[in-house]
């Protein structure tokens, strides 16, 4: 075999891995997606969306955890996507950059690589116990808040990065201040950005657990939580209940299918809204 | 070419020193810029030009670890002392970069934007001063239909000459300019100069070019740095046909650089 032919046959067999990689990747993701679209597909009907579990939770609809899913997520959007924009605005546009920069910067990435169950015991301590908001929508929220603010921050400072220097330097040239230069010319291109890697982030914390497990979900509610201090059910702890704790499993079996669909497609919908708005400031910052 | 008496001194650069960490990038620089008329910067990449040109208005605050020492008057009034106003001065100072730098707003933003930000309102005043912007910087006869169009979708020459009315707009009395038609063909940059040659007549403008032919054609003084230092300051005229020193003819004739 001569030397090109060798080289040839390399390329074949590390592109072919690489392919291989990739198809497993995609098939992984299909067989989980099949396997929810058409077990849960048979019992999504007007009304499992729309009505509470009923007789021991054998019956009925999913409607309370769809609501409390939601409004938790409200929460969770509330604390971090201000506060987590504002620190990267901080933390790119005005903090001097240097050792101390560094170390904030490196504990940013490290929180967003802690375990959620730490994050739901940490809730525990700080906003159940010590903040007294109890068992409720407020702690669960503001935990999933906590966990969700490292992936804020970070998206927002990668999107702030995109913005040319020029853009800022035009500004401040024309006798604008630093913040009349982040406010009118800075924050609109990144803007996009930031929301991108909010609405992922919410999206991630939409389908946690462990974090609201000891803070505020409820194991069955047949009504609505009516402020922010009440507990609530939410979808993906319902679907660890229906999965694993309830009295008889195999009966309730098709509804935690159900939910789990409801769960994805709510998570899916939230990423392909993300995927869009990056899509569309792609398009915009294409002519620069 | 006017007679020396008749030269007004605008800037003033009495022995400045500036230093990037532990870098001098200029040195004793000491240079008199004109009222209206154009001063060329010229000299080898690193040489410290742009530099100069950025301790100007201030822009070089921007970049952490720099220093400068000496001291740069603007109609006497010194503007590396304490108490002076960075967005004044630079209000007072209009600056054209290397690349054009189009916010991506629509034409008539970009041109709103610096009369905004500075506290003007009304309709009426900012549609003037676009139109008189524009038509300052000759491009209002190609845009005046596609005023609220992105100004992305200008050529790479309107965006310069939109980024000079933009400049404009905020009334400035200085125009510093980085290399304005590096990034663009000959028939802008053509364009450019021609404007350069109409903006003498109401503003003082320095500009930095790597392009020889281009400081012979717009400038009226030209100024040849080497390392971080001003080796000649003249007319033009002088220093391009018989300069006095040795090195500054070296670059001109094409020796180095």
């Amino acid at each position: 075999m001569n030397k090109s032919t060798k080289i040839e046959m390399n390329e074949v067999i590390g592109f072919g891995l690489l392919r291989l990689a990739m198809v497993i990747v995609v098939a992984i993701l299909g067989v989980i997606l099949f396997d929810i679209v058409t077990k849960g597909y048979g019992v999504i009907s007007w009304e499992f969306l729309t009505s509470a579990p009923r007789n021991r939770m054998t019956e009925g609809g999913i409607f309370p955890a769809i609501v409390g899913t939601i409004y938790v997520t409200f929460i969770t959007a509330f604390l971090a996507i201000p506060i987590g924009i504002s620190a990267a605005i901080y933390l790119s546009e005005y903090a001097k950059q240097g050792r101390l920069t560094r170390i904030i910067r490196l504990a940013i990435r490290n929180l967003s690589g802690v375990p959620s169950i730490v994050y739901g015991l940490f809730g525990v301590a700080l906003f159940v116990e010590n903040l007294n908001f109890g068992y409720s929508l407020l702690s669960a929220g503001m935990t999933l808040g906590l966990m969700t603010l490292p992936v804020v921050i970070t998206a927002s400072e990668e999107a702030l990065k995109t913005v040319p220097k020029s853009h800022r330097e035009g500004a401040l040239a024309l006798g604008a201040t630093r913040w009349q230069a982040i406010k009118g010319n800075v924050l609109p291109s990144a803007l996009p950005g930031m929301m991108t890697g909010a609405i992922l982030g919410l999206s991630r914390a939409a389908g946690e657990t462990a974090p609201i497990l000891f803070t505020g979900v409820a194991f069955f509610l047949p009504f609505l939580p009516d402020n922010v201090m009440s507990q609530f059910m939410a979808l993906p702890y319902h679907l660890y209940v229906m999965s694993t704790q309830h009295h008889s499993i195999l009966q309730v079996r098709p509804l935690a299918y159900g939910t789990a669909l409801v769960l994805i497609t709510l998570v899916l919908t939230m990423n392909l809204l993300a995927i869009i708005i990056r899509y569309r400031f792609r398009k915009r910052f294409k002519q620069v | 070419m006017k007679t020396v008496n008749e030269l007004q001194t605008k800037i003033l650069v009495d022995n400045l020193n500036f230093y990037y960490g532990n870098f001098h990038a200029l040195k004793n620089v000491s240079l008199e810029i004109y009222k209206n008329h154009v001063t060329a910067l010229i000299g080898p990449s690193g040489c410290g030009k742009s530099t100069f040109l950025r301790t100007l208005n201030r822009m070089n605050d921007l970049i952490e670890g720099v220093r400068v020492e000496g001291s740069i008057k603007i109609d006497d009034r010194d503007i590396y002392v304490k108490d002076v106003d960075v967005v004044d001065l630079r209000k007072q100072i209009g600056m054209v970069f290397q690349r054009p730098n189009p916010f991506p707003k629509s034409i008539y933003d970009n041109i709103a934007y610096g009369p905004r930000i500075h506290g003007t309102k009304k309709r009426a005043d900012l549609d003037q001063i676009v139109e008189e912007s524009l038509r300052a910087s000759a491009l209002w006869d190609e845009v005046r239909d596609r005023l609220h169009e992105s100004a992305m979708g200008l050529s790479g020459g309107q965006q310069q000459r939109l980024c000079i009315a933009r400049a404009l707009a905020v009334k400035p009395e200085i125009l510093l300019m980085d290399e304005p038609a590096s990034a663009l063909d000959p028939i802008a940059t053509g364009r450019i100069e021609e404007l350069i040659d109409i903006l003498r007549e109401n503003y003082t403008i320095v500009i930095v070019t790597h392009s020889m032919q281009q400081a012979a054609r717009v400038s009226d003084y030209t100024a040849f740095f080497l390392m971080g230092e001003i080796i000649e300051f003249d007319e033009t005229g002088v220093i391009f046909e018989r300069p006095a020193d040795q090195r500054t003819e070296d670059y001109i004739t094409g020796r180095f650089g």
